[in-house]
């Protein structure tokens, strides 16, 4: 998830913007800039996007030495964010080519700095959304690293040293050992990599708004990689899931496959009026534009609904929908580190994983394309360690 | 209709209300063919009892309308009657046209449901303007209390709906929810008013009382919540607010003013009051050291400062106009002032609130509202915009900060707002006018030139006319 967005009315931005800004306006000012395959000293090559056509291809890169504090990771899978297709075309306007995406990677560990005591050569460990933050705000010390202000992501992002971050469409990556997750034996590697992103995304929230009680009644808006998650999710905290989507042909799946108690189809106005005030809540997860009103209704007295999709347009909320039973709406963006782990600990005693297809990474700019039309069922997981060859 | 008092020759068509006549509620008119007359509801019950004539249920069927004009209730003098649903009638009957009250159903006699006079001002359109008007309430039941009205506060959700800016009003309508006065009857099950106590009546009069939300003490959320005017209560009546003389409530949704508590400064606390402190109890702005945004310095902006000050938290205001820095400051005691179109003022304070109450019910962006949130920070929205609010997803989701909607408060919070105001000399700010400039005090509300509310001396200036 990349930090930024449009707001065209009002001048939001993350503090991280005008060091960017800075970091490219000294790009353009004839300072001798380092070819991104001499900025560190350790070779590495990936896949990048070299401009908003988002088309990627082989890149040669580096990555850094292993500090005292870093784990260094050969990269075996990566899941294929919606947000690696937002960034790579720039429709964020954040965006620094050439850049190498990817934000949920799992690998082995192949070396650990002096400091390290919590992992070991050979462990299998994951990577998610952040690999840096100041460690020191009340965020942070309250483990939201994901709410820093100085938060540093894995990819398209400036890092302490001044030097852009690369993701995980690569074959190796090094992160502060804080910001990596240990994975538990019995989770498949492939099938666990789109948690990184997609599941703390959904279980970060679920379990901060109280919507992780048995019994309680949760609505899942949209059934793609971070929807079909939150039904999993949903199920495993023992609560009754209804699917709420605009296309009535992933009844079946929802119910048969996925474990949804109900289906609902947002365009049906009979259905929808049916189910007015029967959910606790709500987590939306869709990123195109549509109408909320109506799903707020869905909510009862105090309900909440949760956004982790992100519109680009803004949403249009006639406030009596809120007043008139006294809900809520509230954002979330993915996770701290320590839920992070929590979610990844609680999806290998669930046997929860992704519904995934493996490509290999000549497939990826095809799966690119298939994604912005949603046609995957319903996350790509990216074959690194068996396809990335160097150019 | 076939009324059998001139076997069916006449009939009885429906008109709209007599213009400019206070004597009226709502009208017949029986065309004989020769004469036209006119009948107010009490004459007509009157009519029929000293006629000693039963009124059958048969349909005229020359009266094409009469289902949709007439609740068969409306004539139901004898227990022999069988009465259709009043929901029926009541869905059928159409947004300009009223019927008749009569207080029970079916089988009671008119004797039964004596309604007592009463005497307000009322808006008969969506011009809003109102004027004298003479109407009825129930007689005080075992659980009611009535209330001679002293003083009723000026809700700027009164304006909204005598100009039917909500699309809900049925006309005539008397509004006014911050009714304050003095208990003169108590039904015999009543125990916590006796007459010559001091009681107060907010926007809700009834709910279903066993529902979640109801047993929950959130009457406010009930689905069959009825609020104090333009609504209908569970008898079928509508009701009427307290820009009149009295009014006759379930004791439960009565409110007791503690003594020493002044009555005027203290009555628009009974909506704006409660609307602010239920969420900023809720969403715990009243613990000591956090800091809350106030938007908005009108009725329920300068409470909300006042409670957030008694709260012992740290209050900014943020308002459009920089000429209540001021006011804000010095007299209602907040801590700090921005000016919401002053980008930088209103940078400096990027993420320092715990929580923001918006009163404001004008069209306005949030999102430079949501920039001053600390992380999982809460907006709270007891202001009522019309037109939709623009949210941009991002400033949501990159701090996990929430929108949240509170709609006034439930009874049990109410009484202890009240107590604590009394405790902590928490009163509004008023200016008290007499019934007769309630129009004029209107179009000041509509230009939001109060402050911050206007109340009006019920008591001394609300005569019959």
């Amino acid at each position: 998830m990349a930090v930024g967005g449009s707001c065209s009315s009002h001048e939001y931005r993350s503090p991280h913007h005008s060091d960017r800004k800075k970091a490219m306006a000294e790009l353009g000012n004839g300072k001798k800039q380092a070819s991104p395959e001499e900025v560190h000293p350790r070779k590495a090559f990936g896949w990048a996007a070299r401009d908003k056509s988002g088309v990627l291809s082989p890149f040669a890169f580096s990555r850094r030495n292993t500090g005292a504090d870093d784990v260094t990771i050969k990269i075996l899978y990566c899941g294929i964010c919606h947000s690696d297709l937002h960034t790579a075309k720039n429709e964020w306007s954040n965006a620094i080519y050439p850049m190498v995406p990817g934000h949920e990677i799992v690998g082995v560990v192949t070396e650990v700095g002096q400091n390290v005591q919590n992992f070991k050569v050979g462990e299998k460990v994951g990577v998610g959304c952040i690999v840096n933050s100041c460690l020191s705000c009340q965020n942070c010390n309250r483990d939201y690293e994901n709410y820093c202000p100085r938060i540093i992501l894995t990819y398209n992002s400036l890092d302490v040293d001044g030097t852009m971050t690369y993701g995980g469409y690569s074959n190796m990556v090094v992160v502060n050992q804080h910001f990596v997750i240990r994975f538990p034996e019995n989770l498949p590697l492939d099938k666990g990599a789109p948690l990184l992103c997609a599941g703390i995304t959904v279980y970060s929230p679920l379990k901060e708004h109280g919507l992780d009680v048995p019994g309680k009644h949760l609505g899942v808006v949209g059934l793609g990689g971070l929807g079909h998650v939150a039904v999993k999710f949903g199920k495993a905290f023992g609560m009754k899931v209804t699917v709420i989507s605009t296309s009535a042909k992933k009844e079946k799946e929802a119910i048969e496959r996925l474990g949804a108690d109900a289906f609902l189809v947002s365009s049906n106005a009979e259905q929808m009026q049916a189910a007015m005030g029967t959910m606790d809540g709500i987590i939306n997860t869709v990123s195109a534009d549509h109408s909320i009103a109506p799903l707020a209704f869905l909510l009862k007295t105090h309900g909440k609904m949760i956004m982790v999709g992100a519109p680009e347009k803004p949403l249009q909320l006639p406030i009596f929908s809120l007043i008139l039973g006294g809900k809520t709406l509230a954002g979330s963006c993915i996770g701290g580190i320590k839920a992070t782990q929590e979610m990844i600990d609680f999806a290998a005693k669930n046997n929860i994983t992704a519904d995934i297809e493996l490509i290999p990474i000549s497939y990826l700019n095809e799966a690119m394309e298939r994604l912005t039309k949603a046609d995957v069922r319903y996350r790509f997981v990216i074959d690194i360690g068996n396809s990335l060859t160097e150019a | 209709m076939a009324t059998g008092l001139s076997g069916g020759k006449g009939h009885w068509t429906r008109r709209r209300q007599r213009p400019l006549d206070a004597a009226t509620v709502c009208v017949r008119e029986k065309v004989s063919g020769e004469s036209t007359q006119w009948w107010s509801h009490e004459e007509e019950w009157e009519r029929r009892r000293s006629s000693g004539r039963q009124l059958t249920s048969a349909p005229a069927r020359s009266m094409g309308r009469r289902k949709k004009d007439f609740p068969l209730k409306y004539f139901a003098c004898s227990p022999n009657l069988t009465v259709t649903s009043s929901n029926e009638a009541l869905a059928s009957a159409s947004k300009n046209e009223r019927y008749m009250e009569n207080g029970n159903i079916a089988a009671a006699s008119p004797e039964e449901v004596r309604r007592s006079p009463a005497f307000g001002w009322a808006a008969r359109d969506t011009s809003g303007v109102l004027s004298p008007f003479t109407f009825s309430r129930r007689k005080n039941g075992e659980n009611d209390v009535t209330i001679k009205i002293l003083y009723c506060g000026i809700c700027h959700s009164d304006l909204h709906s005598v100009k039917n800016e909500w699309q809900n009003s049925v006309y005539p309508i008397v509004p006014g929810h911050e009714i304050v006065g003095v208990v003169t009857e108590v039904g015999g099950k009543v125990d916590r008013f006796k007459v010559g106590d001091h009681a107060g009546v907010g926007c809700m009069v009834n709910s279903c009382r066993s529902c979640h939300e109801c047993t929950g003490h959130q009457e406010n959320y009930c689905p069959g919540m009825i609020l104090t005017y333009n609504s209908t209560d569970a008898d079928g009546t509508v009701t009427y607010g307290g820009y009149s003389d009295s009014v006759v409530v379930e004791e439960h949704f009565a409110v007791r003013f503690p003594a020493g508590m002044p009555l005027d400064r203290g009555a628009p606390l009974l909506c704006a009051g409660i609307t602010v402190y239920s969420p900023m109890k809720r969403f715990g702005f009243d613990v000591p050291g956090k800091h809350i945004g106030v938007v908005g310095l009108g009725g329920l902006g300068h409470v909300a400062v006042k409670f957030g000050k008694a709260f012992g938290a740290k209050v900014t205001v943020i308002s459009t106009s920089p000429s209540k820095r001021q006011e804000a400051v010095e007299r209602l005691g907040a801590d700090a002032f921005l000016v919401s179109k002053d980008p930088d003022e209103m940078k400096a304070a990027w993420g320092t609130m715990d929580g923001i109450i918006n009163t404001v019910s004008a069209a306005h962006e949030v999102t430079p509202l949501l920039s001053l949130l600390k992380t999982f920070g809460q907006m709270v929205m007891v202001g009522a915009p019309e037109k939709p609010l623009e949210i941009y997803a991002f400033p949501l989701l990159l701090g996990g900060k929430s929108i949240v909607g509170s709609a006034i408060g439930g009874m049990k919070e109410t009484q202890e707002m009240i107590d604590f105001a009394a405790e902590h000399n928490v009163t509004a700010d008023i200016e008290l006018i007499s019934m007769d400039y309630v129009n004029k005090a209107m179009e000041r509300v509509a230009k939001a030139d109060v402050r911050y509310r206007f109340v009006i001396d019920i008591g001394n200036t609300l005569s019959a006319a």
